[in-house]
């Protein structure tokens, strides 16, 4: 993750998306993201990022938005957010689980994990009809000494066996999670 | 203006510094095969056609992007280059679907040219056969998705001479594709100005004029050169 997200990212902290007057709230902290950088056409990755993070996905109607904002052309905003893996254009659901399939992960039984999570939760790319878990694979997460790994949630789990993640899998879905992905409403 | 001396093919010849290789090798006669490069737009090094061999270096190097230096000897026409131009062919014609017996560009189009000038008479390649579909919601053009080759000449001129950007490639690998604005039809598409440059310099059958069949489809870019240099030099040049 790219370090001015943070900033971004630290006031949206409370933003635990519940009420309307929240969701209203990340609108706002959208456009002080653009405005941060000045609506300048090449801080387009950083919005996004906001964006994404604000909204667990980029929708067409965001996407639309961030372009005229930014003053770029809508076939590059959307080229921009298909090529980067991070970005996602369908919404989420409450847990993100990326498989790696890097050469070191793949070696290491990446592929063994992968059907683990489609055969318990839902095919990569897609989410489990309950919400619950989202499946994506990467390509070379750049952390090769902790082959095979899964990104849960954004933290790392090194070294995963398809009956560790088993039972991460029963953890998550045994927990009732607090946060409810919010489904961004535009 | 600091002027370089090279050889290309044995040939003594000299450009001006930041002028690119294939320029050069253009201007003293040598054409290099490429599907990507186009005079008057900017050069990408998209399709590798144009790679030639640098004396003293041992990766090839695409010639539509290498500025000119002093004292580079060039090859580019070395049975290394031709079986590497060959089997770039091969790749383009086994990812996409290119079937030129029904296709509007047989006989007017850059790839298959230059698949009958580099002789690949067979693919050793394993067919993709990947599903791409057709745009053909605009009213003056079609977008066949599976004759694309991802030059981007389009999505180039679109941005660099009309100035609209209506195209983009979105994706990454495999799943590369032409967009028109937020991936809508083409049709619906709010930037497009109906232009057809685009149609124009595609080198396959991937965009043309709706309405034409089998073989119809010749290209016809000499406008590009038209606009450029009037745009640069306020000169409106016409042959003829």
């Amino acid at each position: 993750m790219t370090p001015s997200t943070d900033s971004g990212s630290r006031k949206a902290a409370p933003a635990s998306p519940k009420s309307k007057a929240i969701r209203d709230n990340r609108e706002k902290m959208l456009e002080r993201s653009m405005s941060r950088h000045a609506y300048a056409g090449n801080a387009l990755i950083e919005v996004l990022h906001t964006a994404q993070e604000l909204f667990g996905f980029l929708s067409p109607a965001l996407l639309r938005r961030v372009a005229s904002k930014l003053h770029l052309p809508p076939s590059r905003v959307l080229a921009v957010a298909t090529f980067y893996n991070f970005f996602s254009l369908k919404p989420k659901g409450e847990h993100t689980a990326v498989v790696c399939l890097g050469t070191a992960c793949y070696v290491g039984g990446a592929v063994d994990l992968v059907q683990k999570l489609e055969h318990r939760c839902a095919k990569v790319g897609a989410t489990s009809p309950d919400g619950k878990v989202t499946v994506q694979v990467a390509r070379c997460i750049g952390s090769c000494g902790l082959a095979p790994a899964v990104i849960l949630d954004g933290q790392i789990l090194p070294r995963v066996t398809p009956d560790q993640l088993d039972a991460v899998i029963d953890r998550i879905l045994a927990s009732p999670e607090a946060a409810p992905a919010d489904s961004a409403s535009q | 203006m600091s002027v370089k001396t090279l050889k290309i093919d044995g040939e003594m010849v000299t450009g001006r510094a930041g002028e690119t290789l294939f320029n050069v090798a253009w201007d003293a006669g040598i054409s290099l095969p490429r599907l990507c490069h186009v005079g008057g737009l900017s050069d990408v090094g998209a399709c590798r056609l144009c790679v030639v061999e640098v004396e003293g270096q041992s990766k090839l190097a695409a010639a539509c992007v290498t500025p000119v230096e002093e004292g580079m000897v060039v090859h580019t026409n070395t049975e290394r280059l031709r079986e590497h131009r060959r089997l770039l062919i091969e790749l383009l014609f086994a990812e996409g679907n290119h079937v030129c017996s029904v296709c509007v560009s047989n006989g007017h189009c850059e790839l298959q040219d230059l698949a009958v000038q580099l002789g690949v008479d067979h693919v050793r390649l394993r067919y993709q056969h990947p599903k791409r579909g057709v745009d053909a919601t605009h009213a003056r053009f079609g977008l066949d998705h599976n004759r694309c080759i991802f030059c981007t000449r389009c999505v180039r001129v679109c941005d660099e001479v009309e100035g609209a950007h209506t195209l983009d490639v979105s994706g990454r690998g495999a799943s590369l594709k032409i967009i028109c604005d937020l991936g809508e039809p083409w049709g619906q598409s709010e930037t497009c100005t109906s232009c057809g440059k685009c149609v124009q310099v595609c080198p396959t059958g991937a965009l043309y004029l709706d309405g034409a069949s089998v073989g119809e489809m010749e290209k016809n870019r000499r406008f590009l050169q038209y606009i450029v240099t009037a745009r640069e030099k306020r000169e409106w040049i016409r042959k003829g």
